[in-house]
């Protein structure tokens, strides 16, 4: 059995409603995380993103400013100084089908619709940490890979194509990144 | 601030897309604890969020009425950008807060307010007592919520909001196909 040492992780919550804040932080605080930082918009946020380079971000959708799904836009840029990698967990009133088609198609990692409950929570923190998706990057999309099941028969839209090339390595940029701050 | 170096990017390139792949640098915070392991940071975080209910009341109020005062200048000053947004942006919160305050049936008025709000093709040509009703019903809904008898009216009164608003939604979007569809599809969120 696997449980998160949450003692070591890095939060930042960015939601405009104060009530939900305090919520998230009494939750994650709960869980035993000593750092979550908040922002109450998405331009805030992206600052905090850069300035205090959190593991993991959890967001709204529907803020002043820009919102939830333009903060996931904004880190998702694989040229970007900061790290375009971190688990983003989209929490949202919002709870529509075609919604979470558009968040993973932003590069949102989870999606959490409201209510809010600890387990939910809890599930989708477990999930970012134990079971990373590889990134891919195709000429309009940076982000967690959008397939959580291999299908080889896939013959319908937006399929991959091509053969393999040779394996290239690069220095991470998260490395990078860090090194920036 | 999880203390493992990342390790080096992998990048597979195919002719389309290339797989990023790099050693998951949050492996360090995942411990490996026996199955006899009596901590429970889900129940602790229950637990803690319990201990915030005394407040959850007076938070439902303060939504409740920064609704009514986004409806109160869309009453004066019309269906303008920035009112319409506060608007939405409040029955939104309301929306996904209130079942987590104990207002289950405030949350569900809220959406239906939300659709309309979406869906409405031209939001001055709404009935002005469609929005009104559920201004009033999510105001009604939190300030009775302390009479027991009030949970079934509550629900009852949500479930026929959301009937009326549906049925006018169907109505004006018939000629908008992509609109009709969003309307028509299930919610992800199971019902109360």
């Amino acid at each position: 059995m696997y449980r998160i040492d949450f003692n070591k992780l890095r939060f930042l919550i960015c939601d405009d409603n104060p009530h939900m804040r305090r919520i998230l932080r009494t939750l994650l605080h709960s869980f035993g995380a000593r750092e979550a930082y908040e922002a109450e918009d998405g331009a805030t946020a992206l600052e905090m993103y850069s300035h205090y380079v959190p593991d993991i971000v959890i967001t709204d959708w529907a803020m002043p400013i820009f919102d939830g799904l333009e903060l996931a836009q904004m880190i998702r840029q694989p040229e970007s100084k900061g790290n375009p990698y971190a688990p983003i967990i989209m929490l949202t009133g919002h709870s529509e089908k075609r919604r979470v088609t558009v968040a993973r198609d932003a590069g949102v990692t989870e999606f959490l619709a409201k209510p809010i409950s600890a387990k939910g929570l809890y599930q989708r923190i477990l999930n970012v940490v134990a079971n990373p998706r590889p990134f891919i990057k195709t000429k309009t999309y940076f982000g967690p890979d959008r397939r959580r099941n291999t299908n080889n028969a896939y013959i319908g839209p937006e399929r991959r194509v091509g053969g393999e090339m040779e394996v290239m390595q690069q220095p991470s940029l998260l490395d990078k990144a860090r090194s920036n701050v | 601030m999880a203390k493992e170096k990342p390790g080096t990017i992998q990048v597979k390139s195919f002719a389309d897309h290339h797989v990023i792949t790099q050693p998951n640098p949050l492996r360090k915070v995942l411990l490996r604890v026996p199955e006899s392991d009596l901590d429970d940071p889900v129940g602790r975080a229950e637990k803690a969020l319990a201990g915030l209910s005394s407040e959850f009341k007076n938070w439902m109020t303060i939504e409740a009425d920064r609704l009514s005062a986004a409806h109160e200048a869309i009453l004066r000053d019309g269906f303008t950008i920035d009112n319409r947004e506060e608007l939405f942006r409040a029955a939104h919160d309301i929306k996904g807060d209130a079942a987590t305050f104990g207002f289950p049936s405030a949350g569900a008025a809220a959406e239906s307010l939300c659709r309309i709000i979406e869906h409405a093709p031209d939001l001055d040509q709404v009935p002005s007592e469609l929005i009104t009703h559920h201004i009033n019903a999510i105001q009604a809904i939190v300030r009775e919520r302390t009479k027991l008898d009030t949970a079934m009216m509550a629900s009852a009164l949500s479930k026929q909001l959301r009937g009326v608003a549906d049925e006018f939604l169907l109505k004006v979007n018939r000629d908008r196909p992509e609109h009709l569809e969003a309307i028509l599809a299930p919610s992800i969120v199971p019902a109360e």
